[in-house]
């Protein structure tokens, strides 16, 4: 009975980490090609708000986390337009408040602060099943949405001016790819935690980056790189008992200067028959 | 095709204000098809704004504007394509695209939401990168093309969707003088072999003066439009720049016999 309950939750950890890994891969390409690392790190504070606003109102606090981090990132671009700030300057004032709000409510409700680690840094060895049956649906959303309007999110990616000119809705597809990552968020929440979602969205694709050339090859690498770091991690976290968010991170760390080696080597190497790329220094 | 001559483009009148301020006022345009038009004008003068109003990407706040006989919005609906290739340089030249993708981005209105690229459209993509000559490029990242090269890619996605009318933005800034020359001809060869309008914005007079049929000057509000030649010569120029070209002129002649002038 005990060794098919420790298979059991092994098996559903895998899994939920092979599902967020293969969305923050997908999501990490548009993260890293649009420049949006710092809403991610900003929509995955904003969700610890949502989970205290779900826990306070009775809704479950993932869907909850998902929709607040969604509005919180919305309204980024109208509070940045209304105090003409630069955007990141809203971000870091819409975050922080959005997470100081997660603390303050999560201190009231006191059954729920020893919850709280395992929000920031993630538990996915007590994921259940029924939280595999949300994530997995929420997960199976965003990818069908992403793979629908990929070429116009690529375009946008690439040339936002001429996209519009294009006649191309432009913010609101640029409003579908925050609630994206919102979702995102929240799914690989419970995989690594909050603190370090960030790693698992920026890191694969930035180390497919160096690899790809084109962009099918760079998504394809960002999500099996999110794969291998997520499934090391993990490995290594049961190996040598260490916490499996921070364990994942360092995996992933690692493969990114590999990538860097080997991204760099082949510059070099390419230079020989096309030489537009500058000098090293 | 316009119908007997009608005018490409159209405005009566056309005012715009952005964030309440007056940008363009008293604009009247009448661009035939086929024609290659130059809009000048000093810098903040409201070249990019007007384009962006033929765009249908800002409204006309009083007036009229017609482009293929339409409101902006309804003849790109309509599909009316304006092929717009911008001010370089806009893109991260690192961006993992060749060639080829960076011109398929052009036909994303043609393809539709929710599909993907059939045979057409990569017959398409494959005819635009031949007209602008980089066949034997069309697997190259941009960081791999010179500046002049980038601004071919750029017409040949404008082109790729079937445009009739290209807008081009400054279209020459950042290249150095044989390539602007080279840019424009290939312009010129374009124009006639798909019969199509061309409305280049620069702050570059002698350069767009070399080249186009005719030139519009303006600074807020149309000062002149007329053959090169006389625009270049009128004091309106002069106003509407609100100094003295006296030292243009010998550049001018100068122009006149370079190779790639016209």
């Amino acid at each position: 009975m005990a060794e098919w309950l420790f298979f059991g939750f092994l098996q559903r950890a895998l899994a939920a980490g092979i599902l967020a890994a293969c969305l923050c891969g997908v999501l990490g390409f548009f993260v890293v090609l649009r420049r949006l690392a710092f809403i991610g790190v900003g929509i995955s504070h904003a969700a610890l708000g949502g989970v205290a606003l779900g826990v306070l109102l009775g809704v479950e606090p993932l869907a909850a986390a998902a929709a607040f981090a969604a509005f919180a990132a919305w309204s980024i671009g109208r509070i940045g337009r209304i105090g003409r700030l630069h955007e990141d300057t809203a971000i870091g004032v819409v975050f922080s408040a959005a997470m100081a709000l997660g603390v303050l409510l999560l201190s009231v409700s006191l059954e729920f602060q020893s919850d709280l680690l395992s929000y920031l840094f993630g538990n996915i060895l007590a994921v259940t099943q029924t939280d595999l049956w949300l994530l997995g649906a929420m997960g199976l959303l965003v990818l069908v949405a992403v793979a629908l309007l990929f070429k116009e999110l690529l375009f946008v990616a690439f040339d936002e001016e001429v996209a519009e000119a294009s006649g191309l809705p432009v913010r609101l597809l640029h409003h579908f790819l925050l609630t994206a990552l919102a979702l995102t968020v929240v799914v690989a929440m419970r995989v690594i935690g909050l603190i370090l979602v960030e790693a698992l969205l920026v890191i694969p694709a930035a180390a497919a980056f160096q690899l790809a050339r084109r962009y099918p090859a760079m998504l394809v690498l960002s999500v099996v790189l999110a794969i291998v770091g997520t499934v090391g991690g993990l490995v290594g976290s049961y190996q040598w008992n260490v916490p499996a968010g921070a364990s994942i991170v360092l995996v992933l760390a690692a493969l990114f200067a590999l990538a860097l080696v080997a991204g760099r080597l082949r510059t070099q190497l390419g230079r020989i028959d096309a030489s537009p790329l500058p000098p090293a220094n | 095709m316009t119908a007997g001559g009608a005018p490409v483009v159209e405005t009566r009148g056309l005012e715009v204000r952005l964030n309440g301020r007056r940008v363009l006022w008293d604009i009247d345009l009448s661009i035939p098809a086929g024609c290659f038009v130059g809009i000048i004008g000093p810098n903040g003068a409201g070249k990019t704004t007007l384009l962006r109003v033929l765009l249908g990407l800002v409204p006309a706040t009083a007036g009229e504007v017609r482009v293929f006989g339409l409101a902006p919005v309804e003849a790109r609906k309509r599909g009316w394509r304006i092929g717009y290739v911008p001010q370089r340089p806009v893109f991260d030249p690192y961006f993992p695209v060749c060639v080829w993708d960076v011109v398929m981005m052009g036909r994303t209105p043609q393809i539709g939401w929710l599909r993907w690229p059939g045979k057409h459209d990569r017959e398409r993509v494959a005819q635009a990168i031949e007209l602008v000559g980089m066949k034997n490029r069309q697997g190259r990242r941009l960081a791999e093309l010179s500046g002049g090269e980038q601004q071919r890619v750029f017409l040949a996605r404008a082109l790729a969707s079937e445009a009739k009318l290209l807008l081009l933005d400054e279209a020459t800034t950042g290249l150095d003088l044989p390539a602007q020359h080279e840019l424009y001809a290939l312009l010129q060869k374009l124009r006639q072999e798909l019969a199509l309008t061309v409305i280049a914005v620069s702050h570059d007079l002698l350069e767009l003066a070399a080249h186009a049929e005719e030139l519009v000057c303006i600074n807020g509000t149309t000062h002149i439009h007329g053959n090169p030649q006389v625009v270049l010569h009128s004091h309106e120029l002069r106003e509407a720049y609100r100094c003295e070209f006296d030292f243009l002129y010998a550049d001018r002649a100068a122009l006149d016999t370079a190779p790639g002038g016209d």
